[in-house]
């Protein structure tokens, strides 16, 4: 019975500050990474990244990449990758556009079929992978070929559009100010004040759900964070979420897509940390063969996760082409890279089972701002590629040297 | 070999083993699982290389010390495991002359390798061409590949570690024949080997292992050898106070698997197990013995949810009606349940939490709608660590940080959250130590007594005679016998076993 007394155990203070920063230090230091990273270009660009129109142009850019992430997340998470989302951007943007400008569809319709096309693909993807056992890299490496294809034939190798105003609004529209009285009230003259407020109950909300969480773990016993980390990260995020919604409010308000953004990010952080679904396709990750055993469908779920990769790259696919205003053969070349990159510089694992929804987010976040941020700086696409394939590389590493330094 | 030790964390596998072999006999080592006879092999074969245990080895009459596989081969001794270390997808001429390719300057001399093989194969009788591939081949030829391997070696001592475990009876018959026909030819085998008539038929000495020490050595002129003997040898240890008392009062039948057939995945053709038939009671602690790979864990796994095997055909019943096991959902909404032998590969998600694992399999009763409370989750969960004694701070520990005994106790506490019927319970006790040992019997015994029926696969005997009401004898994929705990005893297992 002795033996059975090797188990950590949290034994005063100090060590648990030390225990809960190991244990955390993935999550910190992104974050704190991506800080780095702004504050460098901030002072490299001379104020350019943060004024109002390059953090709204920040937004536009990463948008796609970032809904799509969310979906990459989950399928890396189960276990398998997709390397085929940037054709399907490409052919879903191709088919919107001949849906709407060569057969003169209403958005209300092509829409709808869009995203219905992508989750056809996702499905015809994931039966493969799910119930024949192929392995995803291979299946969605074809899928990859296949859609380039497809889109080069739908759209004949020309560029199609332009596009009915309506659809642009998907990516480049603006929420107007629901809330004209408070610019007049402060007396400001170029404020969205419906910006302005959004951000402000948004960071009010993450703080109360926060101690709400904190509360709820001390009560269950669980290792909570020390105070210091509490405090500093939720004024660091409620501040930040502030600052970029002022911003935002002075040049145009809140860009559409970042609500979608927003919105879809807070669906799949619920749907992977609170849901039995999510639990599953982590344990399903971790252990196919366990939750195999456990009575976990895993055929189904990974099928399912494809089918949800499907519908978010054909999302993805719209809103990049209602940002470009055309459809090009070429939309959507190399982006699963991004993609998978940002999810794996989020802290998600090759073997599955790990990663979180908000760290892709950062993850695509870290990358976008450096394309940004290099792009102002003027420094040629060559080293912009050669620095972001030492960034992914420096991240796993990180993770890598840390999974061999707590066990 | 001299007063041979071998220890591995926490546990004495070797105590002070010795044993002869001479030149040119045929010397077979029997034993229980877990006695310690293929340690003892590996210690030999420099698998474990010298100063990783304590004790000599004396070879050719000369002190030997091997640091590796490597230098044990170049003085001739060469061991094929039980999995056989063959490259399926490769032919079998490039597998007798894996890392040791006729080549020169690393160019291989296809033309020599094949001659070679072709001239080996003769020797072992195989009559395959060399090109063929060893994944097209079956288990008893893949074992004369072995052999044809280690004679391309120059063999002195070859060890066999239950070479005709997997082979039918006539490809039994053919690899001992071999082995016969080898020693004529002045080379010296070791033979493990739980088939008590093949010893019988071809060694010369036996030389029985008990926990880990060397119990005897027999002598085949002698007439010593009988299966009597040796089966007393086997099992002859004394049974202290390992095992909970229990008051046993069996109810009615609460599982029956009547004509339960399978077949392997792979190799269809062979049937790995046979109409099977079995019941459990409420209440009702039943075993099955029987040796390694005698189907006893593809019982289980065919049973729960089509988890291994093809072809599957049977019934089972639950409180008397026929149920659908064809899934594993299906098998636990039924009332099944089942803890498997490897706790690591099938039971755990190791790099999650305690809390998660526990609920894995019956996250619907934590949840609503399918948004899981962890408030509601966290109390089931501390609630199993209290009751069955999880030592660890927090259910927030991951399970890859727990010791064994605590492991296991995780994977009993998802199932007993699963609320099964009828547990089935692989090996629940291998690999921890005896504290916790004692405190699973403990909770296999409570479970029992709220009703539940438990069917206990294990290797060792004494535990299952320690805990069952009723225990099953299993080989070569069919119950071949049915004692009840009043019969039961290890020598009538072993002949039941032995003799079939």
């Amino acid at each position: 019975m002795a033996t059975d007394t090797a188990e950590t155990t949290t034994d005063g203070q100090d060590r648990s500050v030390s225990h809960y920063l190991s244990n955390h230090l993935r999550d910190y230091g992104m974050v704190l990474a991506l800080i780095a990273i702004m504050a460098f270009f901030q002072f490299t660009t001379d104020g350019t990244l943060l004024r109002p129109v390059n953090i709204t142009n920040l937004f536009l850019q990463n948008s796609y990449i970032i809904i799509m992430a969310l979906g990459m997340l989950l399928v890396i998470v189960a276990g398998h990758i997709d390397l085929s989302v940037g054709s399907v951007v490409g052919f879903v943007g191709a088919l919107a556009a001949v849906m709407m400008v060569q057969w003169g569809w209403s958005i209300y319709l092509t829409v709808p079929a869009c995203l219905l096309v992508g989750i056809l693909i996702g499905a015809a993807q994931g039966y493969w992978i799910a119930y024949w056992k192929i392995p995803s890299f291979i299946v969605t490496l074809a899928g990859m070929l296949v859609f380039r294809g497809a889109s080069l034939w739908l759209l004949e190798g020309q560029s199609v559009g332009p596009f009915p105003r309506e659809f642009q609004a998907l990516s480049t529209g603006f929420i107007p100010d629901l809330l004209p009285f408070i610019k007049d009230l402060f007396g400001v003259e170029r404020m969205n004040g419906f910006a302005v407020v959004t951000g402000i109950v948004i960071a009010g909300l993450i703080i109360w759900m926060g101690l709400r969480s904190r509360a709820r773990n001390r009560a269950y016993g669980m290792v909570a964070e020390p105070m210091v980390f509490f405090v500093v990260r939720n004024l660091l995020v409620a501040g930040a979420i502030v600052f970029v919604s002022y911003k935002l409010a002075t040049f145009r308000g809140l860009p559409n897509v970042l609500i979608t953004m927003g919105i879809l990010t807070i669906v799949y952080a619920f749907l992977t940390e609170s849901t039995t679904l999510g639990r599953r396709i982590y344990a399903l990750g971790g252990n196919e063969k366990a939750a195999k055993l456990s009575g976990i469908r895993t055929e189904r779920l990974t099928f399912l996760t494809f089918v949800n990769m499907g519908m978010l790259a054909a999302l993805a696919g719209l809103i990049f082409a209602a940002r470009l205003n055309t459809a090009t053969p070429k939309a959507g070349v190399s982006f699963e890279l991004d993609v998978i990159a940002a999810v794996f510089i989020g802290g998600a694992s090759m073997s599955g089972g790990v990663g979180k929804i908000i760290g892709a987010v950062v993850g695509a976040f870290i990358m976008g701002v450096m394309n940004n941020g290099m792009s102002i700086m003027g420094i040629g696409i060559d080293y912009q590629q050669v620095i972001k394939g030492l960034v992914l590389l420096a991240a796993v590493i990180f993770d890598v040297y840390n999974k061999n330094k707590q066990s | 070999m001299r007063s041979i030790t071998k220890t591995f964390p926490g546990v004495k596998a070797l105590n002070a083993v010795s044993i002869t072999v001479m030149e040119g006999e045929i010397h077979a080592l029997v034993g229980e699982n877990g006695a310690g006879k293929s340690t003892l092999m590996k210690v030999l074969s420099g698998v474990y290389p010298a100063g990783s245990y304590e004790g000599e080895i004396h070879y050719d009459g000369k002190l030997a010390e091997f640091s590796g596989i490597s230098q044990s081969e170049a003085q001739g001794i060469i061991i094929i495991h039980q999995e056989l270390a063959l490259v399926p997808l490769l032919s079998i001429a490039e597998n007798l002359f894996i890392g040791n390719e006729c080549a020169s300057y690393g160019v291989v001399n296809w033309h020599e390798t094949f001659q070679r093989t072709e001239a080996l194969l003769r020797k072992v009788g195989l009559s395959e061409s060399p090109g063929t591939l060893v994944d097209r081949i079956g288990v008893g030829k893949q074992q004369l590949v072995e052999i044809a391997k280690a004679l391309s070696k120059d063999v002195r001592l070859l060890i066999l570690d239950e070479p005709t475990s997997a082979l039918s009876e006539k490809d039994s018959q053919k690899l001992l024949d071999l082995l016969l026909e080898l020693k004529a030819q002045g080379v010296t085998s070791i033979i493990i080997s739980h088939k008590l008539n093949e010893v019988r038929s071809i060694a010369d000495r036996v030389t029985v292992i008990r926990d880990g020490a060397t119990i005897s050595t027999l002598e085949a002129k002698g007439e010593e050898i009988t299966e009597d003997r040796i089966i007393r040898d086997m099992v002859g240890r004394d049974m202290a106070q390992r095992f909970p008392e229990r008051a046993s009062h069996p109810g009615k039948v609460l599982m029956e698997v009547r004509n339960w057939n399978a077949w392997h995945p792979e190799h269809t053709e062979r049937q790995v197990i046979r109409d099977a038939c079995l019941t459990v009671r409420e209440g009702e602690v039943v075993g099955i013995a029987g040796l390694m790979g005698s189907g006893r864990t593809e019982l289980a796994m065919s049973i729960f949810g089509r988890s291994y095997g093809r072809r599957i055909s049977g019934e089972v019943l639950i409180d008397g009606a026929p149920v659908d096991v064809s899934t594993v959902d299906r098998a636990i909404a039924s009332g099944l349940a089942y803890v498997t032998e490897d706790r690591k590969k099938l039971g755990l998600v190791l790099d999650e939490t305690i809390q998660r694992n526990i609920t894995l399999a019956n996250l619907p009763k934590v949840s609503s709608y399918g948004v899981i409370s962890e408030a509601q989750e966290i109390r089931v969960a501390e609630g199993y660590r209290a009751a069955i004694n999880i030592r660890t701070p927090g259910v927030f520990q991951r399970v890859v940080n727990l010791s064994g005994g605590n492991q296991q106790k995780v994977v009993l506490s998802k199932w007993l959250f699963a609320d099964p019927k009828v547990l089935i319970l692989d090996e629940p006790t291998r690999g921890i130590d005896v504290g916790a040992k004692y405190e699973i019997y403990g909770i296999i015994n409570k479970l029992v007594a709220d009703g539940k029926g438990v069917l206990m696969i294990s290797s060792e005997l004494p535990e299952l005679l320690g805990m069952c009401d009723r225990i099953y004898v299993m080989n070569e994929g069919a119950l071949v016998g049915e004692l009840t705990a009043a019969e039961a005893s290890q020598e009538r297992i072993m002949s039941f076993i032995v003799r079939s």
